[in-house]
């Protein structure tokens, strides 16, 4: 109980539709039980006592109350839903905002699939819960109290005879949930593997053809299709075996009645009135009683649901403003490490060691090393994505806590070596990171990426909608738009992270030409592992397993003969050859 | 105040910024054709399955319709007039036999129909699937790779239902809803009729307000893949929103888009709680005409009180068959919309068809032969115009030009990916069409810039190039591509789990696996896609090396980006256009001073450029 407690300020302000709810259902409750008494009165009374002047009460009573209680059975539903729903909205809303605030940190270790199962399953799982679990088991503890209670006023014997098969009902339930619930779960395990199977195989596509491995593929999935079937019809089994059973069960409560109940009609004990209302009672014990099972899983499966969003929902976001941080509109682009040391994960090795460098406003840095060097750790740290465990990162002077994070991030821009762009407008992907840029400003930035052309020739031009069924770009488009998003924001810092890695030779130089109108006036780091693209940086810092072991110009580097000068003969060698060639 | 405006402008634009559109099946009109097509699917289980799922449901259905008669009309007016125990006691022994049989066609019905749904599930999705390999590249490059996952798997199941629930259920309905009005008919026609007035109400709810509510449903559950598809790319894109500062413009975004979530939510289910207050009164006014009008009857006709009670019986058991009816008729019309998803599927044609009197390409040496070949893509845009070439075995080509000259377009015509527009293709003398698409396709293999990982072991990532090879194959593959010293690195060398989204391997890694697996390939022809992706020098060279040793003995073709691999081909083919500019090896080329020397000049001159 402790997981929905905890979840309580979701659905405890609404709590009036849930109470107005559970009154109504005791009334439809109450009324329902009434239908066999009306029944037992209609037979004994009316039809074999001859007082037929009483029909049309009866017939009128009975029809107002089914009124009331269609009225109650309504608002009953409505109320219940809407409880649960306008929970899952108030939970919604604070998980998206949860998940927006959750550091880099989080989502390194994040699984997109995982997260949004919990945001969508575990959500309605929850809700589920509160829209009918709750009110169900109060249901069911009143209708089958009740009908039992009815049946124990007419005749206490035949009551006992006629309930005398329950147990062997609650057992079968019992024996029937405890195997089918696993065998869902197979189910549901099955059916993942084979989603994960179909994935693999579209997204590898090209692989497949190219090896043409069509038909090993084809195995491969038959072997998941066939598991994902036999599962399913072993499940059937379960089914097919405990479900008539139940409802034999109840025919034999059935059976009992009349042959028992007949007998003290012939007696004289009973009235044929109190046999035909049994008839009925029976099967508001025998019903519910059959989904027992699936409410006290449903009730366990949302306890689970609601502890794993709890789990995102306890999620600490550690990076955050300090109380009187500093609010600055435009930094000057001063950057300073001084001896920071950095790790990811308490398990993970160093990922920095002590780095210390200067950066002043309007400079470029190359940083270059082999992949896991640390390159890219200096320039998350600068964005303040994480927190170094220990030394100081200054900008213009003054520590990056003392910044509000808004400050910071709106002052650089990020291209990373694959861009991500949002299903929206062209327009709305370039001012992502200023909606108040006005359309000049776009405009203006996509020119200096190099992609206002191409973004002419597209039907919509900036309207243009991206995404997975809207229009598609080739990577060297999408890195182009990405860079006009970057420089949307003016910044004074800007990172280039391997950013021409992924696109062609022909597309590079178009990029590369961007690169050298946007970095004027602005602190550049860039990241490369071709020399071609930082040998004009102020200083270039070679790291090496989170060291740097070289650094300065280009010339200087060279001329040092270490790690540097090395890739830069590997990657000279084609140019000094054809050099030699050409003369 | 212009700034408050300004700002408000702004708000604006971001509450808008995200587009999504469904990719759901919803529900289609009735398409009887369709629907023909669709219960095809049912034809191979129509002799053994299906009669036995039929024969339990008869039974269990007859036994259902026939009880009510049984207590009411014969025990319970025994027991009011007669008073014979001894026929109590037949009735009793009757109706336990009746509930066996009853108990056995149930096991039987929802054993057998599962097992009928489920092959048929099985059937659909094998032929979906393996059509779909068979398809061409062209298919993929039109459809995101969700939207076909979404037809394989969900569009499937949803006809999960229909098979194993819907079929059986119309059957049993049907028989039910006749059954009962043919019985009581039998017991008092006045009565029966009297009592029908109920069902043309009960036919507007489960059709009108059904519809309605359904309507009001669809609503809710497009909004929700819209949030769906937002949650899911808030979440991939987290680490652009979070450098741009945009959280709390999400924040807002999200909550509108929440908020219209809610509100058609709510307005669906306050319509779907309707639905049963209608359907209890309507139970309940023919109740009271039970109550008014049977008392009557028993007081003027023999109607008697057992057969009252038989009605009242009949009369709880009316609304079941008519509501399921209709959830039947909701399931045919989503089960039209998935199957015309999954038919449109299945009825896309492979754009390169096989020849039914194709031959195996057998031994062959792997000379390819380009002759007068063009090809368009579309009419407007000729890819090819008129290539002749020819490609010695055991040579390497590499294929040279700008983007869109024509050298992908080459290779796709020696993988017959496509076939030519005019002229024709030839291996050792075979024109392509002529060949088996497996036989060729085992000959040639393709190296691709990105490597797609397989969840799965190193070991059975680089044995999907040959499933039939043993571990030390596999291994002595490694070995000599040079990937065997990182593979022992990892934690679990060989059986260290990879998968495509982990980040154990890195490009370069990545890149020699493919080497491994081509290798384990052992085609005749390899065609190789250079990655452009920057690797670290160090691993390059291990790469160029590895190169070297798979390219040995085969006739390879290169669209290269390096100047170093293009260097070292037998034959450079310069394109331009969909024309060849000029061929011949470095050396020749370079001398010629042609397109091929200002190509190389260029390329420093980038590199300068830095």
């Amino acid at each position: 109980m402790n997981t929905f407690k905890r979840l309580k300020e979701f659905y405890w302000p609404y709590k009036r539709y849930f109470l107005v709810s559970i009154l109504t259902l005791l009334a439809v409750t109450g009324i329902t039980v009434v239908y066999p008494i009306i029944l037992q009165i209609t037979l004994d009374t009316i039809i074999l006592g001859e007082n037929f002047h009483l029909v049309p009460y009866v017939s009128i009573g009975f029809l107002v109350l089914m009124a009331l209680k269609g009225v109650a059975v309504y608002f009953h539903q409505y109320l219940g839903d809407l409880f649960g729903i306008r929970s899952v909205y108030e939970l919604r809303n604070a998980l998206y905002r949860k998940l927006q605030f959750l550091p880099f940190r989080y989502y390194d270790n994040a699984r997109t699939g995982d997260l949004m199962s919990r945001l969508t399953a575990d959500v309605e799982g929850f809700r589920f819960f509160l829209s009918f679990g709750c009110a169900q088991l109060i249901n069911l503890v009143m209708l089958v109290g009740l009908s039992m209670g009815i049946m124990f006023y007419y005749s206490p014997s035949l009551a006992l005879l006629t309930l005398a098969a329950m147990p062997f009902l609650v057992v079968t339930v019992y024996r029937f949930d405890k195997k089918v619930h696993p065998a869902f779960k197979d189910i549901r395990k099955s059916f993942a593997s084979m989603t994960t199977k179909v994935q693999e195989n579209i997204s590898g596509m090209n692989t497949v053809k190219s090896l043409s491995k069509e038909n090993y593929e084809i195995g491969r999935f038959d072997d998941k299709n066939n598991d994902y079937k036999d599962k399913f019809i072993y499940t059937s089994g379960i089914w097919a075996k405990f479900f008539p059973l139940m409802e034999l069960i109840g025919h034999i409560c059935v059976v009992v009645l009349l042959g028992y109940g007949g007998f003290l009609v012939i007696q004289g004990d009973i009235t044929p009135g109190v046999l035909g209302a049994f008839f009925s009672l029976i099967w508001y014990i025998v019903g519910p009683l059959m989904n027992l099972g699936f409410i006290i899983n449903m009730f366990s499966q949302s306890k689970a649901s609601g502890e794993r969003l709890l789990q995102v929902l306890d999620e600490s976001e550690d990076i955050f403003d300090e109380p009187g941080a500093r609010e600055v509109e435009r930094l000057e682009g001063h950057v300073q490490f001084k001896d920071v040391t950095h790790r990811y994960d308490s398990e993970d090795e160093l990922a920095l060691k002590n780095i210390t460098f200067d950066a002043p406003p309007g400079k470029t840095i190359g940083l270059i090393g082999a992949t896991g060097s640390g390159k890219t750790s200096i320039t998350q740290l600068i964005s303040r994505f994480y927190e170094p465990s220990r030394g100081e990162i200054l900008i213009d002077g003054f520590p990056l806590e003392k910044y509000k994070l808004k400050s910071i991030r709106h002052n650089i821009g990020v291209v990373l070596q694959e861009s991500f762009l949002f299903s929206s407008s062209i327009k709305d992907n370039i001012s992502y990171g200023s909606p108040e840029a006005t359309m000049e400003q776009i405009i203006d930035a996509a020119k200096r990426a190099q992609a206002h052309d191409f973004i002419m020739e597209l039907p919509n031009g900036y309207d243009t909608v991206l995404g997975e069924r809207g229009m598609g770009l080739s990577g060297g488009q999408k890195q182009r738009i990405a860079i006009a998003r970057a420089i949307c924001i003016d910044p004074s810092i800007l990172i280039l992270d391997d950013a021409t890695s992924a696109v062609d030779m022909e597309t590079e130089a178009k990029i590369q030409a961007a690169f050298e109108e946007v970095m004027k006036g602005r602190t550049t780091f860039i990241i490369a592992h071709r020399i071609s693209s930082l040998m004009h940086a102020d200083e270039i810092i070679v790291l090496d397993n989170g060291n740097i072991v070289e650094r300065g110009t280009h010339d200087e580097l060279v001329a040092l003969g270490g790690n540097y000068r090395n890739i830069y003969d590997i990657q000279f060698k084609d140019r000094n050859t054809f050099l030699q060639e050409a003369k | 105040m212009s700034q408050e405006n300004q700002e408000k402008k702004s708000e604006d634009r971001t509450l808008k910024r995200f587009h999504y559109s469904t990719d759901q099946a919803i529900e289609k009109p009735f398409n009887w054709k369709q629907m023909l097509r669709l219960f095809g699917y049912m034809k191979p289980y129509s002799k053994n399955l299906l009669p036995l799922a039929i024969l339990g449901m008869i039974l269990s259905t007859a036994v259902r319709l026939l009880a009510p008669v049984l207590i009411g009309s014969y025990a319970l007016d025994n027991l009011i007039e007669v008073r014979d125990i001894n026929f109590l006691w037949l009735m009793v022994a009757i109706l336990t036999g009746m509930y066996v049989i009853s108990w056995i066609g149930n096991v039987i019905r929802i054993f057998y129909m599962n097992k009928v749904g489920q092959h048929i599930i099985f059937d659909l999705r094998k032929a979906l699937f393996d059509h779909i390999q068979r398809l061409s590249h062209r298919f993929f490059d039109q459809r995101s790779a969700g939207s076909i996952l979404v037809r394989i798997t969900n569009d499937v199941n949803s006809l999960q239902d229909l098979f194993t629930n819907g079929v059986i259920n119309l059957l049993m309905d049907i028989i039910m809803l006749f059954g009962i009005i043919f019985i009581l008919f039998m017991i008092s026609p006045e009565l029966t009729l009297a009592i029908m007035v109920v069902l043309p109400i009960m036919f507007f709810i489960s059709t009108k307000l059904r519809r309605n509510i359904r309507r009001s449903w669809q609503d809710v559950r497009i909004k929700q893949s819209m949030i769906n598809s937002h949650l899911n790319e808030s979440i991939q894109g987290i680490r652009v929103t979070q450098s741009y500062t945009q959280e709390k413009e999400n924040i807002g975004f999200f909550n509108k888009m929440n908020y219209e979530n809610f509100e058609s939510w709510r307005n669906a289910t306050q319509k779907n709680a309707m639905f049963r207050p209608f359907v209890e009164m309507s139970g309940a006014i023919g109740t009271a005409v039970l109550l008014s009008y049977g008392v009557f009857l028993i007081q003027t006709t023999p109607l008697t009180p057992g057969q009252f009670f038989s009605f009242a019986l009949y009369i709880g058991m009316f609304w079941e068959p008519i509501s399921r009816l209709g959830q039947v008729y909701n399931q045919l019309l989503v089960g039209m919309a998935s199957s015309e998803r999954i038919f449109e599927f299945l009825d896309e044609r492979p754009s390169v068809p096989e020849k039914t009197k194709a031959k195996k390409l057998k031994n062959i040496k792997g000379e390819i032969r380009f002759e007068n070949v063009e090809f368009a893509y579309d009419e407007e845009r000729k890819a090819l115009k008129g290539i002749d070439l020819t490609m010695h075995a055991g040579q390497t080509v590499a294929l040279v030009g700008h983007t869109g000259s024509g050298k992908t377009t080459i290779v796709n015509l020696i993988t017959r990916f496509y076939d030519p527009t005019k002229g024709r293709v030839t291996i050792d003398g075979h024109d392509l069409r002529d060949i088996t698409l497996d036989s060729l396709r085992e000959k040639v293999s393709i190296v691709l810039q990105e490597t797609f990982i397989f969840s799965g072991t190193i070991m059975e990532n680089i044995r999907f190039g040959n499933p039939s090879a043993s571990d030390e194959q596999v291994i002595e593959a490694a070995k000599t591509v040079g990937a065997h010293k990182f593979i022992q690195q990892l934690k679990n060398g060989y059986e260290t789990e990879v998968e495509e989204r982990g980040n154990v391997l890195s490009v370069g890694e990545r890149q020699l696996l493919s080497f491994a697996r081509a290798l384990l390939a052992d085609p005749q022809i390899l065609i190789l896609d250079e990655a452009t992706a920057s690797i670290d020098t160090e691993t390059e060279q291990v790469i160029q090396a590895a190169l070297k040793r798979l390219l040995h003995g085969r006739t390879a073709i290169m669209i290269a980006h390096r100047l170093s691999t293009i260097r070292e081909a037998d034959n450079i083919i310069v394109l331009e256009h969909g024309n060849i500019l000029e061929q011949g090896n470095h050396d020749e080329l370079m001398k010629e001073k042609g397109e091929y020397y200002s190509l190389v000049k260029a390329q420093f001159k980038v590199l300068d450029a830095g």
